[in-house]
């Protein structure tokens, strides 16, 4: 089993996330992570869908995910093939602003960005390791709430996506 | 100037003529009556076909579609009209059957209000579907339709579903159909790499007992001369799927049986024999395989195939050729060495005639009291036309008419191979009559199968196509009765029928009937059915307890392959 990232570029066509979906419900295989976004095309979406499977599960995935006739091309990578980023935001009680939690915050790299009568925000992006690291200290420090985005990706490989747009 | 706008519905219709659709199938409801009111101006363009429920009218959608090579057209209402399409979009869409079904939806104000009649049949059918759409405004009407019948016929053909609001049937909008050529996301077509012909011929040109399977994807991509020029050229011996019968005649040398769970004994057997397997066509289904792990692994496999995802799906091979079969198997011609196989060719028949010894003989030459389903196909063949088309519904008469009938010609041979949708066959041959009342529409089903759809009796009655309907009734789900004979230890737990009186009802339909017991009488009766120009009934009570063999039982490897 290895995590893959699957980007899939697609029309901007209702309903396309749930044939997208579907193809893995199917199958019984998790998303650990979807997020979609615009692509340097104008009017092209991109879907980035992480899964954690065999390479033979992801190249069948693949080419389904290509069958949708509102796909335009789907890839998948290896973490290696990918530079990839993760957005996560914490809100902390404003009691728990203390100098240890300031060190950490310096220690992460994370920022305050926002703050308010009762509580502060802190984000951080980063790869989920380093967002989870953080969550795990911020629990000591009474966290109200924690959210994290899906993971974004742009691949290494210089393949264009203009070939496929004939 | 003149107001050239014409209401939605008219929309529907006009770019239904427009795609070159002559006859479809089809009922009312709420939701669709425009369309309907519509259809009343266009009976002399656009035949429309009313069945007895929807379920009817997109499989006899399949039959038309399966018989004539076009797309097949159906139409239905909201909510429960849309619903009763789901058996026949999933059946379509893994026999790979181009279709277009129209389905009325609420206005669009009242959309996800749980509106009376309102059902999500895009969210419903998506998995069930080629492609699916919702329509909201006239003006999308004809591109939605238009797009449509591209995708359904194209490529790996399949089932789409659009969904046409209410308030956009009734909507002014101009006539704007322009035929869809292409679609930017949407590439069926894949031209074949000369690379992949190469190292196909290679192995073909190095193989000493080389073996061709082939499916569906012959009829679907028009390449059965190709496959015979093929097969003449290089002498390799060929066998076909469920789907791919008649792609070949059976009277071609080379052709050495069916494969499959309930195919021919040298042909499945002789899989794991072979040192070259080219697959063309066909996506190695688990019926056809049986057990993967012991599947045809001697043998180096080359795959000539349209869809991508059925390359290396369930069987790794050491070529594939991705593209129109068409296309390569013309390359491939080319490329081979001529080659004659006749030792390879000889343990073909070695094993047929075993199974002609203890299979074939006892099925079609019985000297048991109780009538066989395959003395009934014997019959058939005796007095068919060449170009008769055989429609089967799904069970042991399915199987054994596969096995027996005489395939001549290509799409000849209408079933529902990978879904096994019992009540397929009434309306499917309906709908292959319909697209052509001279040829022999023979429509073979059980008595269980018939009852799920036997309302469409009314249908062949009203429309007067003239079907001949053989019932093989032996007063059990057969194939089920087999399955619970051979591995639950004969405990036949319901499937024992209590059947009605088949003739009564055949007789109010209106039909011609007759119904055979005896043996004496079975030949007459087939013959006067086959002679009769209008729908006939005919009912044969057969051996209530037969089996059919041979078998490869689930689980089991090709090499398995069961005599008895
Ligand atoms: C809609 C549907 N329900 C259930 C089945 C399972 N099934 C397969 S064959 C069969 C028995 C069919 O009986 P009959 O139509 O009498 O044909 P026979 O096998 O007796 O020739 C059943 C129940 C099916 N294929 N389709
Ligand atoms: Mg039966």
């Amino acid at each position: 089993m290895t995590r893959y990232t699957i980007s899939v570029f697609t029309e901007n066509f209702i309903g396309i996330l749930n044939r997208i979906t579907i193809i893995f419900t199917r199958r019984g295989i998790n998303i650990d992570g979807l997020t979609a976004s615009e692509s340097r095309e104008d009017g092209i979406y991109r879907i980035t869908i992480v899964v954690t499977t065999s390479e033979e599960q992801v190249i069948q995935l693949t080419k389904q995910l290509e069958k949708i006739i509102d796909v335009i091309k789907a890839f998948y990578y290896v973490d290696d093939q990918v530079v990839h980023q993760e957005i996560a935001l914490y809100k902390i009680p404003i009691q728990s602003l203390n100098p240890g939690l300031e060190k950490v915050i310096r220690q992460f790299n994370a920022h305050i960005i926002a703050a308010e009568q009762e509580f502060v925000v802190i984000e951080l992006s980063g790869h989920k390791e380093d967002t989870q690291a953080l969550l795990e200290i911020l629990k000591e420090f009474n966290i109200l709430e924690f959210a994290r985005s899906g993971r974004v990706a742009v691949a290494k490989p210089m393949e264009t996506l203009e070939k496929y747009l004939k | 100037m003149k107001d050239t706008k014409i209401r939605g519905a008219e929309i529907v219709v006009k770019t239904l003529v427009a795609e070159n659709a002559s006859v479809i199938f089809g009922y009312p409801g709420g939701a669709i009556m425009p369309v309907y009111d519509a259809l009343y101006d266009y009976c002399d363009q656009l035949e429309h076909v009313l069945t007895r429920h929807e379920q009817g009218a997109i499989h006899a959608a399949q039959g038309y579609a399966r018989v004539s090579g076009k797309v097949g057209v159906c139409i239905a209402t909201s909510g429960p009209g849309a619903t009763n399409l789901i058996t026949g979009l999933a059946d379509a869409m893994i026999d790979s059957t181009p279709l277009v079904c129209i389905t009325g939806q609420v206005a669009s104000h009242l959309l996800g209000t749980d509106a009376f009649q309102e059902t999500d049949v895009v969210g419903l059918s998506m998995p069930g579907t080629k492609w699916n759409i919702q329509v909201r405004k006239p003006e999308d009407i004809a591109p939605a339709i238009a797009k449509g019948f591209h995708i359904a016929r194209s490529g790996r053909p399949g089932p789409v579903l659009i969904d046409i609001t209410k308030d956009a049937q009734t909507a002014l909008h101009e006539f704007n159909y322009v035929p869809c050529l292409n679609i930017r996301s949407y590439k069926p077509y894949h031209k074949v790499n000369p690379e992949d012909i190469k190292s196909a011929a290679e192995l073909i040109d190095q193989a000493e007992r080389p073996y061709l399977l082939f499916g569906q994807g012959i009829v679907l991509g028009q390449a059965e001369k190709e496959l015979k020029a093929f097969l003449d050229k290089s002498g390799i011996p060929a066998a076909c799927t469920l789907l791919g019968s008649g792609a070949l005649s059976q009277e071609h040398p080379l052709y050495v049986g069916k494969l499959g769970m309930h195919g021919n004994y040298a042909s499945n057997l002789l899989t794991n024999q072979c040192d070259v397997l080219i697959a063309v066509g066909m996506r190695f289904d688990d019926r056809v395989t049986g057990d993967l792990k012991r599947y045809a692994k001697q043998a180096k496999v080359i795959h000539l195939e349209l869809d991508a995802a059925e390359i290396n799906k369930n069987v790794r091979c050491a070529v594939s050729v991705q593209g129109d079969c068409k296309e390569s198997l013309q390359l491939l011609t080319e490329s081979i060495q001529p080659k004659k196989h006749l030792a390879w060719l000889e343990r073909f028949r070695e094993l047929e005639q075993m199974e002609k010894n203890e299979v074939v003989g006892n099925d079609l030459l019985p000297t048991k009291l109780g009538l066989t389903m395959g003395e009934v196909i014997r019959y058939i063949n005796e007095f068919k036309a060449d170009d008769a088309i055989l429609v089967t519904d799904v069970g042991q008469h399915q199987m054994i008419a596969w096995r027996y009938f005489d395939y001549k010609n290509t799409r000849t041979q209408v079933t529902s191979g990978g879904l096994g949708t019992m009540g397929f066959a009434l309306p499917a041959a309906l709908g292959a009559q319909m697209h052509d009342y001279k040829k022999q529409v023979i429509c073979v089903v059980g008595d269980g199968g018939i009852q799920m759809t036997i309302q469409e009796l009314g249908t062949i009655m009203q429309t007067q196509a003239p079907v001949k309907v053989v019932l093989l009734n032996n007063n059990y789900l057969g194939m089920v009765r087999q399955w619970q004979q051979m591995f639950f230890e004969k405990r036949y737990s319901f499937t024992e029928l209590n059947n009605p009186d088949f003739i009564k009802i055949a007789d109010a339909y209106g039909f011609k009937a007759s119904k055979v017991t005896l043996r004496q009488e079975l030949r007459d009766s087939v013959a006067e059915m086959l002679m009769h120009n209008g729908p006939y009934f005919l009912e044969v009570v057969v051996e209530k307890e037969d089996n059919v063999f041979p078998m490869i039982a689930t689980g089991c490897s090709v090499e398995e392959v069961r005599l008895s």
